[in-house]
């Protein structure tokens, strides 16, 4: 085809718009008006004439087709055309689109939704350039271990690394917490990042500890505290009461590496000691030194070579600092979601193909009732065959019409789901911790929700195709076009069984994460976080230091345990269990170890430095031995107590570990006091581990958090904590939070899971009793005369029910059993994140008989009414 | 009046150059003059004519504009554009290639294979 021509003449028909089909059709008058001249010069009447010259022309409806079609310009008015006459046909039957819209919008909605978040976790690079190649090592690690690597790999061209620091701002008017990063000297360069105001800092700022107070504000704290105010540059704020200068503000949209959280400010990891309290550039034992490293990797490394290389100089270090340096498996990848990456990407996955099967059940129910209506139309389309439409043309108005209803629901459920993640985006799901889950939606999920809906049109348009590709226009027109029941398996009854089968999926999908959820509640925690606050206290905000902080640290404990109504309180200066998935892990050695290099422990169990009353104060239960006490201070003898796991494998009974020793992986001996219960330390979903409690005072650290027990209402119990914290100290940031509420965070994942899954049942349940119900409505009422009859012959209710609806509900039955056989399989799936998800759990299947037994009874009921109230002579007589 | 062939199809769209080429026609014209041309030998759908002289114009071979007939009735007429003059060369010769060999493949006889 030649593209001038064509162009030339689409561009012909708009500009000329109307006047190109009016021309066609003077043309062919013309034509025969010249035929009927030359046969009535040939002695015919002008009548017969211009009759004779019609016929001989033939069909005039297929030549101005075709004339159409040859013009090119006029698949853009067909298309028009079309529309019109297919938006004449819905809105005769307002009904069937309002259902079909609804189902669609509803279908859509859900994977526009699913995407979105997709979208924004998972495929959306971070802000800066080149993320593609863009890696990072998410293990902790310790600061001087990260100049090792830093100096002695050969895969990245530069390693940043960066931690968290959590502190007091104090600009003048009132100090507030905050959190921000404190990263290597490097990190703006290796990010490749310009400031929007003043400037970032670099590593020629760094020139020792504490030699460069800086701050990097980011873009969105600027615009929030400070009003994007220029003149804070050089301004001077304190920062755990150490002065700071403020040089510059991030660029515009940069909120740090990790996706569900923005630090407010950066400032130099050189001078982390003052805000943090503790000095981490020098320890290289304190793997809390460093959070993530990143970098990008030099052109032709690959991310298995970067491993190798990392893991190859940690091997070195290991040798060169056994008592200091664990063992790390590096695995490189693509920063923004830390450890979450794996297990979110498989869930997002997993909701995707659920929200598919949902759309797929919408498309299944849609195309049934297309066909329905198809069948219904078929008179209309015999008529036109035989007018001398052609078969094309038919079909392409039938997918016009399908794809109007599946654009206006596309469009609906677009609208929905930009709604939905606008508010999921400004949602914190924990009010003590600064996550956010920015979903706002962009293009890429416009464009998938308008691809889906047009596939989906397209879906289920072609259903009724094969039938109007088929239908013998004569036959129709002379039989009345009534539906007989017939034994053979037709599309219909196909679709509908798969729709139900997807639906039986989603409810026992459904079912298992809800028991799963109902049991994760209910387990064994090995504390209780029922009438339990945490009370964390930031020392280091509050100025102390050294010595000062211990001495606060147990000054603080025993006000707690004085003040009234509190049974309880004690301390652990790390995150007690199931706080932030935050636990640390050591290792420990018999006590007649002498090498201590990580391979030869004897066990790695989760570690908690706590007070004298902790124990109590988390209802965590002595099984053997005694509570740690004050006495077991820095210049007493060292003492641990084990839970009975550890005790179990190392000594094989709880009472048996009383008395005997351990090595810490120092080589200091430890013996061991007590033994506590088992219990769950660092997610709700782990198998059981071994613990060990020792006591702070033979390790002492800065940060605080107290765990306190009271039966009090939990108002007056915050209060009384915090009068009690102001009168040893009113300038001491403290915030306190009731343990339960820290454990959402846990629990998280599995409340998502079943949230989410929840939602999914329910839509596929809505969507089989609509399909069963216009199934089940549609025989009916086609088969009206033949249930009439059978009446008039005498049969009873039963009969005439098992006539109208034994289709329907047999497929019900084969849908849900072949639902649920699915369903169990799939729920392997979900056990990795919905907690003790056993699918063969006898809840589940009853549940799932249940409900899909009931979905049947709503369904059908009102057809199964109609089919009762047929009266036969009325139907009868009518004809 | 001789028998008359079926038309092969694409071969109208040949045909159609031709008749145009002795000079400017308008439809029905284009039928008449094929018909005189081919001794009447050719049957032509007259359905299928417009569309296919439609055809013509979008790949710029024919260019149409109105004008008056002889019997003072308005009407629409074609004439051959430069290229739609090089393609009938090319397709006749293409034809006439065509037809030669099919008929000298048609007059072998047996002892010639």
């Amino acid at each position: 085809m030649n593209l001038g021509a064509w162009v030339r003449s689409v561009s012909a028909k708009f500009l000329h718009g109307e006047t190109a089909a009016a021309e066609i059709d003077a043309e062919l008058r013309e034509h025969l008006a010249l035929r009927a001249d030359d046969l009535e010069r040939s002695g015919m009447s002008r009548a017969d004439a211009e009759r004779t010259a019609r016929i001989e022309f033939g069909g005039v409806e297929r030549f101005r087709d075709d004339s159409y079609e040859a013009l090119g310009g006029n698949s853009l008015d067909t298309l028009l055309q079309d529309a019109r006459f297919s938006l004449r046909v819905l809105r005769k039957s307002p009904g069937f689109v309002v259902a079909a819209v609804v189902t669609l919008a509803l279908a859509i909605g859900a994977n526009a939704v699913v995407f979105g978040i997709l979208n924004a976790l998972v495929l959306r690079p971070l802000p800066v350039p080149n993320p593609k190649t863009l890696w990072a090592v998410e293990n902790f690690d310790s600061y001087p271990n990260y100049i090792d690597l830093r100096d002695r790999n050969r895969s990245f061209e530069s390693l940043a690394a960066w931690k968290m620091v959590f502190t007091a701002m104090d600009t003048g008017n009132d100090p507030e917490s905050v959190w921000a990063y404190a990263a290597s000297g490097n990190y703006f360069d290796v990010l490749g990042l310009k400031p929007s105001l003043g400037r970032l800092f670099h590593p020629s700022d760094e020139r020792g500890a504490n030699s460069a107070p800086y701050v990097v504000l980011i873009w969105s704290y600027w615009h929030s505290r400070f009003h994007e105010d220029p003149g804070v540059l050089g301004r001077t704020v304190l920062l755990g009461k150490q002065p700071f200068t403020i040089i510059g503000v991030a660029p515009r949209g940069f909120g740090g590496t990790l996706i569900f959280g923005s630090p407010q400010f950066i400032i130099p990891i050189v001078n982390q000691e003052q805000v943090d309290g503790d000095d981490l550039l020098h320890a290289r034992g304190n793997v809390q030194g460093i959070f993530e490293m990143l970098g990008h990797l030099k052109p032709g490394v690959t991310q298995a070579q970067a491993a190798a290389d990392l893991n190859g100089i940690n091997a070195y270090l290991e040798k060169t600092y056994p008592k200091e340096v664990p063992s790390h498996d590096y695995t490189p990848h693509h920063p923004g979601l830390y450890v979450f990456g794996t297990p979110a990407k498989a869930f997002l996955a997993g909701l995707m193909l659920l929200a598919g099967l949902i759309l797929l059940a919408a498309c299944a129910n849609l195309g049934s009732l297309f066909a329905a209506r198809a069948a219904d139309r078929g008179r209309e389309v015999a008529l036109r065959l035989a007018l001398g439409s052609s078969r094309r043309r038919i079909v392409r108005q039938l997918l016009t019409e399908a794809a109007l209803v599946s654009l206006a629901g596309g469009a609906v459920g677009l609208a929905t789901s930009i709604l939905l993640l606008k508010r999921l985006s400004v949602w914190q799901p924990f009010p003590s911790a600064p996550i956010q889950i920015p979903v706002t939606p962009d293009a890429k999920v416009y464009l998938a929700a308008i691809a889906l809906a047009l596939i989906s049109g397209v879906l289920f348009g072609i259903v009724p195709v094969r039938q109007i590709m088929h239908s013998n226009p004569y036959e129709v027109v002379k039989t009345s076009a009534t539906g007989r029941a017939t034994r053979r398996l037709t599309l219909r009854d196909v679709l509908l069984t798969l729709q139900i089968a997807i639906c039986g999926v989603l409810v026992t999908a459904s079912l298992v994460a809800v028991r799963g959820l109902v049991r994760s509640l209910h387990s064994h925690y090995g504390f209780e976080p029922r009438n339990a606050m945490i009370v964390d206290v930031d020392l280091s905000g509050g100025g102390y230091k050294g010595d000062r902080a211990l001495e606060m640290q147990k000054r603080l404990v025993l006000a707690m345990q004085a003040t009234p109504g509190i049974q309880a309180a004690g301390m652990a200066t790390s995150y007690p269990p199931l706080i932030y998935a935050a636990a640390t892990q050591t290792h420990i050695f018999r006590e007649d170890a002498q090498d201590f290099r990580t391979e030869n422990a004897a066990a790695a169990p989760f570690r908690y430095d706590v007070s004298p009353g902790y124990l109590a104060a988390a209802q965590t239960a002595l099984l053997a031995g005694r509570d740690l006490s004050w006495h077991d201070d820095a210049a007493a003898p060292r003492v641990v107590i084990v839970n009975q796991t550890l005790a179990r494998k190392l000594f094989g009974s709880a009472a048996g570990a009383v008395g005997r020793s351990l090595k810490l992986q120092d080589g200091s001996r430890v013996e061991i006091v007590g033994v506590v219960e088992d219990g769950k330390y660092f997610s709700v979903t782990e198998d059981q581990e071994s613990a060990v409690f020792l006591p702070y005072l033979q390790s002492p650290a800065r940060a605080t958090d107290l765990v306190v027990r009271s039966n009090r209402d939990p108002q007056q119990e915050i209060r009384a904590i915090r009068s009690t914290a102001r009168q040893l100290d009113a300038g001491l940031p403290v915030s306190v939070d009731s343990y339960n509420s820290f454990l959402g965070v846990a629990l998280f994942p599995g409340r998502v899971a079943t949230v989410a899954l929840g939602i999914m049942g329910l839509m596929g349940g809505v969507l089989s009793i609509t399909g069963i119900f216009g199934m089940a409505a549609y025989s009916v009422s086609r088969r009206l005369r033949e249930l009439g009859i059978r009446m008039a012959l005498g049969a009873q209710r039963r009969e005439v029910l098992e006539a109208a609806l034994g289709r329907a509900v047999k497929l019900l039955g084969i849908g849900s059993a072949a639902g649920l056989a699915l369903g169990i399989l799939a729920s392997r799936v979900l056990a990795s994140i919905v907690y003790q998800a056993t699918p063969r759990d006898p809840f589940v299947l009853g549940g799932v008989v249940l409900i899909m037994t009931f979905l049947g009874l709503i369904a059908t009921w009102i057809p199964a009414q109609r089919a009762l109230a047929i009266d036969p002579l009325v139907l009868l007589r009518e004809e | 009046m001789p028998e008359q062939a079926q038309i092969l199809p694409g071969t109208l769209d040949l045909l159609i150059l031709k008749a145009v080429s002795l000079g400017p026609l308008h439809g029905y014209g284009v039928l008449l003059r094929i018909g005189q041309i081919s001794g009447q030998a050719l049957l032509i759908e007259q359905g299928a004519l417009y569309p296919a002289l439609f055809r013509l114009v979008r790949q710029g071979l024919l260019t149409a504009s109105w004008g008056t007939s002889e019997n003072n009735r308005k009407a629409k007429f074609y004439e051959l554009t430069a290229t739609g003059r090089k393609r009938l060369r090319e397709e006749t010769e293409g034809w006439n290639r065509l037809a030669t060999a099919i008929a000298s493949a048609l007059a072998t006889r047996a002892e010639e294979v």
